[in-house]
């Protein structure tokens, strides 16, 4: 009977309910760690090997790449899919090598069989050039050239090269932000102009004279603003041209010499060369562009700012809406209403709001805010872009207000129940002192119920940061051109269409025509939304934590 | 010794008063600030006062005494309409406060209560500094002048007899004092609009004895400016600080009279079981 006692000694429970929490906490942590192991380990410095490889019988090629990983395969797989293993290997291992050069050999990733491979050697001046196309490129370096002419050779103009990168990489900037803004300005304005023509076009009433008048105006300032783009177009074609200018040769794995202009180079680094230090300041700087840049090649390589950006506004903007419809409809609910079958029926369907599924959200959004409210918006106030919709199309203000409809129930419900939990003395002590219904809320209930309020935009923060599903209907794409905050009147853009860290995550998961090269990208986005959402959250935490604090009485 | 000091000392040593130094009052000779006429007072179905006529006299402390359950703090918050609050609750009759019936249709409650001040059983001060709630009255009425408020909070403090104790922490919240200090801060809130009466609904319930004779003395004081009525439990409370006291039973007023005359010669023989604790 010895069990009979311990059961009834109650450490089984304690053993139960403890586990759970451990089981709980495992989870959660190893789900934290694989992502940020897996993200952050992405973007330190890769060591580079070179080795032969047998590719059949007496051809022997050389190879030159980073491990990425290795696995163990039976023998029989490798054979069947052609590579020529000796009958008496049972398992085999084979190591996924990236090599680069998309351009050259067609396949960035390819696993070799390391009984076909020979020594691994890590050859310091192996170099790998981050490119704006075709990714990245491995290889030796061997010339540098000015307009053609070499103007340094071997290992040895490391520097030259670096500086040169620089010099190609400021230009690019220049001529980005040339072709941002100065020819970004003169397309809004023709733009306005288009805009206005159509208008005089529509307006019936305007006399056929003061039309013709206004429209050949319209045509003069349409010229001028052509010849200011001659001479904007001149500048930035004279930049090219100048970024043009240097190209470095370097020689591939095969022994093949490609010339690469640097126009074309981000970045140049000798990974097998770099001191720690040399190697911390890459990692950096390599996680601060994937931060702060925009996406490159169908989103596979360079930053993912426009996506952080993009989560942040949108979920900003949900809490701006939704804290005022939550907390006034909650305060309906609990002060005003007659509490009775309706209210609580009422309060069942907020409740069950809350388990709808979120892609249903976002079918109503699309049909309701983006087609009936956005459809007539443009009708009303933008009749000269139609058929080309405004707001009658998926964007920023849609997504907020569909998501803020998907979390009200949530702000409902924690605003209700901190409404329910002030004592009603508290009440009463101001209503004893002459002050109304609405005074008594609003300087003593309501502040009262901050805290409440916080922890209620603390969850629907938490929930529509990682809502992706009803983001699809209404607003979200894989790459916006544009952020929808930027320098032109009215600076936020609610109509534009945004980019969205979760979304992102799917569409380089899944969506990428380069599995392997955007695997890391996926863990180190997911890694991204999850602080961020943490950062969020712990904003909103110190926030409530300071009006408990303020707000203190003898019930908390 | 003040003059509180002395009766109280009296109080507490002999039964209620034995020396008879107490002043008898007189209940025809006063002045009165509200008058109950013919109140009738429903919770549904259920009568909880009967048929009550009183007269409260002006800047004298009345005490309503009687078991649990027999209407004295109904009756309390019939003064300030505080039963408003509850739906099913129905009130027949009138109470007049300087010469208006306070249920008639057009009182403004809010007005009412700024002229009925009330305390409850627990102190409740709001989460705010001591400042603010001593100043809230106040700034409901749109009073936000810096200078007068300053004036008013440090009087009713003062008057409170808990300036010297929270003077140096005006801007800590209220809910850093002690319960009989949250007390005194919640009657000085109560001062602070200057309101004719005061009810005071077990003020001491929640207090240790020595809070409680703080909160006793004050009560002392106060009614040099007040009418204060005051709902306890405590016999030898209502017999140390009243000048006037009812006897309530099961909704009914028993009898009312002045303090020494109702503990030591009660008409009824009802009074007399109760506070003798022959019953209750």
């Amino acid at each position: 009977m010895k069990i009979r006692a311990w059961f009834d000694s109650g450490s089984p429970w304690i053993w139960l309910t403890a586990g759970m929490v451990s089981l709980s906490m495992i989870m959660v942590f190893g789900l934290l760690m694989l992502i940020a192991v897996r993200g952050l380990g992405h973007f330190w410095p890769p060591q580079v090997v070179a080795f032969e490889y047998e590719q059949g019988p007496g051809q022997v090629v050389s190879v030159l790449g980073s491990p990425v990983r290795s696995e163990t395969v039976p023998g029989l797989t490798l054979r069947e899919a052609g590579y020529v293993i000796p009958e008496n290997v049972e398992l085999a291992r084979r190591n996924l090598i990236k090599q680069g050069n998309r351009d050259l050999t067609g396949r960035d990733f390819i696993w070799y069989p390391e009984d076909l491979t020979g020594q691994w050697t890590t050859p310091l001046e192996a170099m790998i050039l981050e490119r704006r196309e075709w990714g990245d490129f491995y290889g030796f370096l061997r010339q540098v050239k000015e307009e053609g002419l070499v103007v340094g050779e071997g290992f040895e103009v490391r520097e030259e090269l670096l500086r040169r990168v620089e010099r190609a990489n400021e230009l690019f900037t220049t001529i980005n932000r040339i072709e941002r803004y100065e020819i970004g300005d003169l397309n809004r304005s023709i733009e306005r102009i288009r805009l206005t023509e159509r208008r005089l076009e529509l307006d019936r009433d305007l006399e056929d004279q003061v039309r013709e008048q206004q429209l050949t105006d319209l045509q003069e300032q349409r010229a001028e603003l052509d010849r200011q783009y001659e001479v904007i177009n001149t500048r930035r074609l004279d930049l090219a041209a100048q970024m043009r200018r240097d190209s470095l040769v370097a020689e591939a794995m095969d022994g093949r010499l490609v010339e690469i202009p640097l126009a074309n180079v981000v970045h140049a680094f000798w990974p097998n060369s770099m001191s720690l230090t040399e190697k911390m300041g890459h990692y950096v700087r390599t996680i601060w562009n994937f931060l702060s840049g925009f996406p490159r090649e169908a989103n596979t390589e360079g930053g993912i700012f426009p996506a952080i950006f993009g989560t942040v506004l949108m979920v900003m903007l949900m809490s701006i809406v939704v804290t005022p419809l939550g907390v006034l409809a909650a305060i309906y609910l609990r002060e005003y209403a007659r509490q009775g079958p309706l209210v609580r029926l009422v309060r069942i369907s907020v409740n069950n709001l809350a388990g709808v599924p979120s892609i249903v959200f976002g079918v109503f959004g699309l049909a309701f805010f983006v087609y009936f409210i956005g459809g007539n918006l443009d009708r009303w106030l933008y009749p000269e872009s139609l058929p080309a919709p405004t707001f009658g199309t998926p964007g920023l203000l849609w997504s907020s207000l569909t998501l803020a409809l998907l979390t009200l129930p949530v702000v409902i419900v924690s605003t209700e129940e901190g409404l329910a939990r002030i004592p009603s003395t508290i009440r009463h002590g101001s209503l004893a002192l002459g002050a109304t219904k609405a005074e008594t809320l609003w300087r003593t209930v309501i502040p009262l119920a901050t805290p409440a309020m916080m922890t209620g935009l603390i969850l629907a923060v938490a929930r529509a940061a990682g809502e992706v599903a009803p983001l699809m209907l209404v607003g979200v794409v894989k790459l916006a051109p544009n952020l929808p905050v930027d320098g032109y009147f009215p600076y936020l853009h609610l109509e534009r269409k945004f980019m969205h860290l979760g979304f992102h995550i799917y569409d380089v998961g899944f969506q990428s025509p380069n599995v392997e090269a955007s695997r890391p990208l996926v863990y180190a986005t997911a890694l991204t939304l999850v602080l961020i959402i943490i950062v969020l959250n712990l904003t909103a935490i110190t926030i409530r934590n300071y009006l408990r604090e303020k707000y203190r009485s003898e019930g908390d | 010794m003040t003059e509180a000091e002395t009766s109280l000392t009296h109080g507490v040593t002999a039964g209620f008063f034995n020396d008879g130094s107490r002043e008898k009052m007189d209940l025809s000779k006063e002045t009165f600030s509200l008058e109950v006429e013919d109140l009738q007072l429903y919770y549904g179905k259920d009568h909880a006062l009967k048929n009550i006529n009183m007269k409260i006299p002006t800047r004298r402390v009345t005490a309503f005494i009687g078991p649990s359950g027999c209407g004295k703090s109904t009756l309390l918050r019939c003064f300030n309409r505080m039963n408003d609050l509850i739906d099913i609750c129905r009130v027949e009759g009138r109470i007049t406060l300087d010469g208006r019936n306070i249920y008639d249709r057009c009182v403004d409650v809010a007005e009412l209560r700024r002229k009925v001040g009330m305390v409850f059983q627990k102190p409740n001060p709001f989460p705010k500094s001591i400042y603010e709630n001593v100043a809230y009255g106040l700034r409901l009425q749109g009073v936000n002048n810096r200078k007068t408020l300053d004036q008013v909070v440090e009087q009713a403090l003062r008057g409170a007899a808990l300036w010297d104790e929270v003077k140096d922490r005006l801007q800590e919240n209220a809910f850093g004092l002690s319960g009989g200090q949250q007390q005194r801060l919640v009657i000085a809130r109560a001062v602070a609009i200057e309101p004719e009466v005061i009810l005071l609904d077990e003020p001491c319930s929640a207090l240790d004895p020595i809070s409680t004779a703080k909160v006793e003395e004050l009560i002392f004081t106060l009614k040099k400016k007040y009418t204060i009525i005051i709902v306890t439990h405590n016999m030898q409370q209502a017999a140390r600080v009243s000048d006037y006291t009812a006897y309530m039973y099961l909704g009914d007023l028993v009898e009312f009279m002045d303090t020494v005359t109702l503990f030591t010669k009660p008409r009824q023989k009802a009074t007399e079981d109760y506070i003798t604790g022959r019953f209750g």
